[in-house]
């Protein structure tokens, strides 16, 4: 077993406002192996985006990162200076943005914004280098190469997306980090797109981070699982494994809330709604909702703990 | 390109029938007010002993014969626009027999001069205080630059203007209370002397206008920073790792010029008429003086001309704008037809 491209060990995201803090991320640990895939789930406010946040290091005030290491390929991202991170994102760490329709500069070429995170990180490139560059970036993306010349709002969403992602691997990272990549896009080109970033990953031997609340989306794509709720790590497994005997009661429900076509009828949905992070409540997050939750649950807040090899939860039904 | 040819000749047009209807309202105008300058002159000349009663109705005569006043309105109209398209102003009452246009040619560029070099000044200062004041990485004291920004773009140029003029030329008598040139030197464009002399009295009205503009540039650009910092391709820039001065300038700067630059174009072409009252202020031999003094003397073809000028400067601007945006703003574009 190779070591972890990436280990999170009780990470602490809190965001201070007047009322407190807000606890969006706590307490959460996990490792990621190297050229693997892993999904992140949870619902909105479930801390996933600012987990990703986090390790991009770009948390902006009032919020923090109040503790924790997020060790990446042996470097702790938390403890290094900004111009230290700043040489860290896309050389071995990049992003696929979310709204792809906004992520790109209007008033610049495509070609000058593949180049210029490169040229930022010490790559130096004659006009006839950048070109071939720029020209294969494009190519791995399935774009055409005249699309280097054009201007952002010329492109379609999908298309956009496409040139986020080339830009994102322009430099071989060691993870990518995708929040919600095509979450505006419709299903169609959102299938097209998931299946070139898959391709990339898999020809880069990339490891990637897939933020999403696309539970069918995450079955066909990720290796392993990791559900969120309420700034809390729930479970982590292995994706076949999760579906087919989820331990946490809330990853239950998350599964048992999805359509499936053999089983016409009215869906089971989680009832209630995802708790204050301001006044999260006693004992475990989740008690409030929990149809299994019982005297222990609202006590003490249970421990993350590996349950079976290579699955973690955090559940009194699986702890105690 | 991204500027059709069709484009351009159906701006030009458009600016020539704004043209046309600037002169036709400028010519409508004084015919609808109750005073008459031929009569209000003889009045004047006969109140200062220059002219007697007798002879005064055949001065008048003639004097309408010369303006052609006499003739029909159709005719004066055709008289009026067919001088207008040669830019032929006509000649002042006041100061016969002085053509408008040499007034014009006179003063316009001492305004120019003033009003175009703190305009441009104000711009460029205020546009980057107000983006490094709204820029995040800025350090927080530049940001204790705005309060007094702010109170000085809230107070009309013309009340600073008091205000320099009584505690720098007065009191202090660091400047020159009035005027273009000191009175005692000869006027000779080619001596550094004469030059310095005039750089010395024109900069306290620029430094009113300076002073009042600059806070309005850095409070909007300041706006404008902060709004482009929160878009999402500023937060995918910063996951790009991107080198600070290229976030600044070619992503965040860049995409906050163009409001910048269109207000800046709009100023331009109010330069001449901007500066009226700073100019009177300091009976600065601009234009905009010369405007007040045709006011107060009624010297009709002097205000028309100055005006017809002033909205000629306008338009000229505003198309100035409307031809550069495509190459400003990628996502502009004209298409012909």
């Amino acid at each position: 077993m190779s070591e972890p491209i990436l280990q999170v060990k009780n990470l602490k995201v809190y965001y201070y406002v007047e009322a407190g803090a807000v606890k969006a991320v706590d307490d959460v640990t996990f490792d990621l192996d190297d050229g693997t895939k892993m999904g992140l789930v949870g619902e909105s406010g479930s801390g996933k985006s600012t987990m990703a946040q986090a390790l991009m290091r770009m948390i902006k005030p009032p919020g923090k990162i109040e503790g924790g290491e997020m060790i990446l390929d042996g470097v702790d991202l938390v403890k290094l200076s900004t111009e230290q991170m700043r040489q860290t994102k896309l050389r071995k760490l990049a992003m696929i943005p979310q709204g792809a329709m906004n992520a790109l500069n209007p008033v610049m070429r495509i070609d000058h914004q593949l180049v210029d995170g490169m040229l930022d990180h010490g790559v130096t490139l004659s006009k006839q280098e950048r070109e071939e560059r720029v020209a294969r970036l494009l190519e791995m993306v399935d774009l055409a190469p005249k699309v280097a010349k054009m201007y952002p709002h010329e492109l379609s969403g999908g298309m956009q997306q496409r040139v986020t992602v080339a830009q994102s691997i322009s430099m071989e990272p060691d993870l990518i980090i995708a929040d919600e990549p095509t979450s505006a896009l419709d299903v169609v080109i959102q299938r097209q797109v998931m299946e070139t970033i898959n391709n990339l990953q898999e020809r880069l031997g990339l490891s990637l981070i897939l933020i999403g609340h696309d539970m069918g989306l995450m079955a066909q794509t990720v290796s392993r699982l990791a559900v969120m709720y309420a700034g809390r790590m729930m479970e982590i497994g292995a994706t076949y494994d999760m579906f087919r005997d989820p331990l946490h009661p809330y990853t239950q429900l998350l599964i048992s809330s999805l359509p499936v076509l053999a089983n016409k009828g009215v869906f089971a949905g989680i009832p209630g709604i995802t708790p204050s992070l301001l006044n999260p409540p006693e004992g475990c997050v989740f008690h409030t909702r929990c149809p299994k939750a019982w005297d222990l649950c609202s006590q003490s807040t249970p421990k993350f703990t590996e349950a079976q090899p290579g699955r973690w939860v955090a559940c009194h039904l699986h702890t105690a | 390109m991204r500027i059709p040819l069709s484009y351009v000749i159906k701006r030009i047009g458009f600016l020539v029938a704004v043209l046309f209807t600037a002169a036709t309202i400028n010519f409508i105008i004084p015919k609808l007010a109750p005073r008459d300058p031929v009569t209000e002159l003889i009045n004047q000349k006969i109140a200062s002993g220059g002219l007697t009663s007798e002879g005064a109705a055949e001065f008048g005569d003639s004097l309408r014969k010369l303006y052609g006043l006499d003739r029909p309105l159709w005719q004066q109209y055709l008289t009026y626009i067919w001088n207008m398209m040669r830019f032929d102003l006509g000649y002042s009452i006041v100061n016969y027999p002085q053509r408008v246009s040499f007034i014009i040619n006179q003063t316009v560029y001492w305004t120019l001069g003033f009003v175009l070099t703190s305009t441009l000044l104000a711009f460029v200062i205020g546009t980057v205080v107000g983006a490094l004041v709204g820029w995040s990485k800025t350090s927080k004291w530049l940001s204790w630059l705005m309060p007094p920004l702010a109170m000085f773009s809230a107070v009309p140029a013309f009340i600073l203007a008091l205000l320099l003029i009584y505690f720098l030329a007065f009191k202090a008598k660091a400047f020159p209370l009035r005027g273009g040139f000191s009175a005692t030197i000869v006027v000779n464009w080619k001596d550094p002397k004469f030059l310095l002399d005039v750089v010395h009295h024109a900069l306290l009205p620029g430094l009113s206008m300076l002073l009042v503009s600059v806070g309005g540039w850095s409070l909007g650009m300041r706006a404008m920073m902060v709004t482009v910092e929160g878009a999402d391709y500023m937060t995918f820039a910063d996951a790009k790792g991107l080198k600070g001065p290229r976030l600044f300038f070619r992503y965040a700067l860049r995409n906050t010029l163009l409001p910048q630059i269109t207000a800046l174009a709009m100023q331009l072409g109010l330069i001449v008429s901007g500066a009226t009252l700073v100019e009177t202020m300091f009976s600065y031999p601009g234009i905009g003086n010369r405007l007040g003094g045709a006011i107060r003397a009624l010297d009709y073809p002097v205000i028309y001309g100055i005006v017809f000028f002033m909205v000629v400067g306008i338009a000229v601007a505003t198309l100035l704008v409307d031809l550069m945006y495509p190459l400003l703003d990628p996502r502009i574009s004209y298409s012909g037809g």
